[in-house]
């Protein structure tokens, strides 16, 4: 039996969902491996994965024994000098919450697709929720920096995959899509661009030709962006990655000076890369009095209470941050200073805590956890209930 | 580091009184009783092992081997030095 | 004190010596992290130095493909001491890092250097599936049977009877023979030696790590301070000592198809009175190793 091979980039037009394009995205970006471990909604991705990544000649996608591997497997590949893919869903995210925090601290680049279920526990299996926002962030002990970035249709599913490889190549930590359930299984229109405009970013090395072993893999003391260069086993540097608290050259030093300027190092590299993160979504906030912030699937159940409200002549507008984590503080203020706000999530209430801390006043929280996407109507009925006041 | 050379096999047994723990493997070990310990300590606080019968050694690589901390090894001798083994 | 010191014969002191001495594995020791966070007499330096030796003395794999990973633990710290490329990952996940870059670059030997708690109790899952695929890496377990770092708990080795931290009136559960892990799950090598038998040791990594698939190797060593003082068998010396004493060589042949010939027999109040030790398994049709088999797998995609 002879397959050919397949290329990398599908060019064309499509009628797809959302875990296709956000695996098209990763092969797109140049993924090498593929670690995971199924489970609803994922699963999908996974097998997909399976059958593309050997065709293009990827290495493979591997079903390994739980999560905890995948992402400790991902980082590994990582450091060997992959670009890795992993995804997983509700109980699989937590699983690999410590290995996360492995990937944060030693600054490893990898992209975790977290399809977000009902929970808690075992929850609702394969219907969607929003309720994992503040796991992404404070899921893994410890204080660490965040990049999280939610699609809202499936052409955004490809591009902001691609958007995730490239934010964490170049900033050398691991990057978060946190889609839903229902953006991953939707089908809608996708349009894959050719191989030459799709903007491929991968993470910088250290100098050519400099004395390897004077190489430091932790120092960016020279480096503008804060981002160290990053050297790969097999390479001749000698490199050494741990967990623990550690020097530029990354060995453990338990020293209170050397936490606190590791740490808040980690942390200015993701604050003044700011620019490179996707910039929210904003519709007919110019004017609005009111406005809600939504994502995913509840700002499309948003967007049609908007359009509704607008032809009754309220003066309403969404905010959809693309970039969840960090929250795009900037461009919100302005727009919270003026309006009245709503916040539209399928969850108990989540993403409302970092908005009310920015907008620094209460919001009207419309809420819906059971597995199905807000109803527009209920929304509209906040909507109008604002507007009479 | 002290550096003991054997008169006849002109070999050498190095003891780094700044690694060493003071634990008495190599001691304890040598099956020809020719290491014991420092009177002195070292920076760390330890007693240290030392070559105290260097004429005795037979060259046998059993202190190298059970030190945990690179403390003690032999020194090969080079072929200038006439060495007999 | 006073005599012995007169004893020490200082005529055979060179002052000035000809060359500069170095420890024959200095270039392979990560000179900043030394000293060791070690106990005086820790069994886990002695590993460290047999495998140094066995790689610059015994086994031809160029030093640039080899890296060390270990876990959290005692024995997690041994990579950060070897100036190789290595990682020092989270508790029980050595082995699925190591996977992660065997499979992302094949010419790379992975070694894994990780305690007993490390990679048989919280990470004895990805132990099992390394050895189910056959994945070409060698695991050096320093089985000291109990959880050192972290004081002295019972570990899934602490033999019935034992004192520690956690079994204050003598352990209850059964310990795991890790040989027998090993071996039912598709390990292609299997070695156990204690520290006492360092060439043994040394050689016996050497060969693993030059066996292409799994190899692993299990170290009985000594945690005097813990293990060792709460079941009255002395320092690292009497430990080491005993070691001597309870090892009992067996190869492929003596122990045929009974595993339990293996088992490491513990007696309280007495301390380990057998301890098999010797390559116990050794695959010479070795199946082929994971990433070659990947390579093969795919070979149709053209
Ligand atoms: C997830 C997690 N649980 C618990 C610990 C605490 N812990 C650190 S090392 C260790 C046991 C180590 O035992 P072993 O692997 O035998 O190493 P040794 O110190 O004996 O060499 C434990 C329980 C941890 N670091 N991480
Ligand atoms: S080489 Fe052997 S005889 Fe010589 S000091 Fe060391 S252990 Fe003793
Ligand atoms: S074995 Fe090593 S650490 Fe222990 S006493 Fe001897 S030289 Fe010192
Ligand atoms: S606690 Fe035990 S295992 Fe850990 S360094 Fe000390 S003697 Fe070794
Ligand atoms: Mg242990």
């Amino acid at each position: 039996m002879v397959v050919k091979r397949q290329p990398k980039v599908l060019t064309g037009t499509y009628f797809k969902n959302g875990n296709w394009a956000m695996v098209e995205g990763a092969i797109a970006s140049g993924i090498a491996e593929f670690f995971a471990y199924p489970i609803s909604p994922a699963s999908e991705i996974v097998e997909y994965v399976s059958y593309r990544l050997p065709a293009v000649g990827g290495k493979a996608a591997f079903i390994v024994e739980d999560e905890i591997a995948s992402i400790n497997m991902c980082i590994g590949a990582s450091w060997a000098g992959s670009k890795v893919l992993t995804a997983t869903s509700g109980p699989g995210f937590s699983l690999k919450q410590e290995g996360l925090g492995l990937a944060y601290m030693t600054e490893t680049p990898l992209v975790c697709l977290n399809v977000q279920r009902g929970g808690p526990s075992t929850g609702l299996p394969t219907f969607s929720a929003q309720g994992d926002y503040m796991q992404v962030q404070f899921g893994s002990h410890g204080d660490y920096p965040v990049i999280a970035l939610t699609p809202w249709s499936v052409q955004e599913c490809f591009v902001l995959t691609i958007e995730a490889f490239n934010i964490s190549e170049r900033l050398r930590t691991p990057v978060i899509i946190l889609a839903d359930g229902e953006v991953s299984r939707m089908m809608e229109q996708v349009t894959i661009p050719k191989e030459e405009e799709i903007e491929v970013i991968n993470r910088k090395g250290p100098k050519q030709g400099i004395d390897k072993t004077k190489f430091k893999q932790f120092d960016a003391s020279d480096q503008e962006d804060l981002v160290p260069p990053m050297a790969h086993f097999g390479e001749g540097y000698k490199i050494f990655g741990t967990g623990l608290t550690h020097t530029e050259d990354g060995i453990p030093k338990l020293d209170e000076d050397l936490h606190i300027e590791l740490i808040d190092r980690i942390y200015k590299k993701v604050e003044i890369n700011s620019h490179l993160y996707p910039e929210a979504h904003t519709y007919m906030v110019d004017d609005a009095e009111i406005v809600i912030i939504s994502t995913g699937i509840s700002a499309r159940a948003s967007l049609e209470a908007v359009l509704e409200a607008r032809e009754e002549g309220i003066k309403v507008g969404l905010f959809r941050p693309i970039t969840v984590w960090p929250f795009p503080r900037d461009e919100f203020e302005p727009l919270a200073k003026k309006a009245d706000l709503i916040v539209v999530e399928m969850s108990m209430g989540q993403l409302i805590w970092p908005v009310e801390r920015y907008a620094r006043k209460e919001c009207t929280l419309v809420k819906r956890i059971g597995g199905t996407p807000p109803d527009p109507k209920n929304i509209l009925k906040a909507i109008k209930k604002l507007a009479k006041k | 580091m002290e550096v003991h050379q054997h008169p006849e096999k002109k070999h050498y047994i190095i003891t780094d009184e700044s690694r060493c723990k003071g634990c008495g493997l190599c001691i304890e070990f040598c099956p020809k009783d020719c290491l014991g310990y420092s009177v002195e300590i070292n920076e760390k606080g330890w007693r240290v092992s030392k070559m105290h019968r260097m004429k005795d050694c037979i060259k046998c690589y059993m202190c190298e081997r059970m030190c945990p901390d690179f403390a003690i090894f032999i020194g090969e001798n080079t072929k200038e030095e006439g060495a007999k083994d | 004190m006073a005599e012995q010191s007169k004893k020490i014969d200082k005529s055979t002191i060179i002052e000035k010596p000809i060359k500069e001495f170095q420890h024959p594995q200095e270039s392979l020791l990560r000179k900043k992290a030394i000293p060791t966070i070690y106990c005086p007499g820790c069994g886990i330096g002695t590993t460290i130095n047999a495998f140094l030796e066995a790689i610059s003395k015994y086994c031809q794999i160029p030093h640039d493909q080899i890296f060390v990973v270990s876990g959290i633990g005692c024995t997690g710290r041994a990579s950060g001491y070897v100036n190789l490329d290595g990682f020092h990952a989270i508790h029980g996940r050595a082995i699925p890092f190591a996977s992660g870059v065997e499979i992302a670059k094949p010419p790379m030997k992975p070694v894994i250097i990780s305690g007993d708690g490390d990679l048989f109790s919280i990470g004895l899952g990805h132990f099992a599936h390394a050895a189910r695929r056959n994945i070409d890496m060698t695991v050096i377990c320093v089985n000291n049977a109990i959880y050192g770092l972290t004081g002295g708990q019972d570990a899934p080795t602490t033999p019935v009877g034992a004192k520690s931290r956690t079994t204050p009136y003598g352990k209850i559960s059964f310990p795991f023979n890790l040989s027998h892990i090993a071996i039912a799950n598709g390990a292609t090598f299997c070695a156990r030696y204690t520290v006492y038998e360092y060439v043994q040791l040394s050689k016996a990594i050497a060969r693993g790590m030059n066996h292409q698939g799994f190899s692993f190797i299990e170290v009985i060593s000594n945690c005097h301070v813990h293990f060792g003082r709460r079941n009255n068998l002395g320092d690292a010396i009497a430990m080491r000592q005993m070691f001597k004493k309870a090892r009992k060589r067996m190869n492929e042949k003596d122990i045929g198809l009974d595993i339990h010939k293996t088992d490491i027999i513990f007696e309280a109040g007495k301390g380990f009175t057998k301890i098999p030790t010797g390559i116990f398994l050794e695959e010479r049709d070795e199946p082929e190793e994971f990433s070659e088999r990947i390579i093969d797998a795919y070979e149709f995609i053209k």
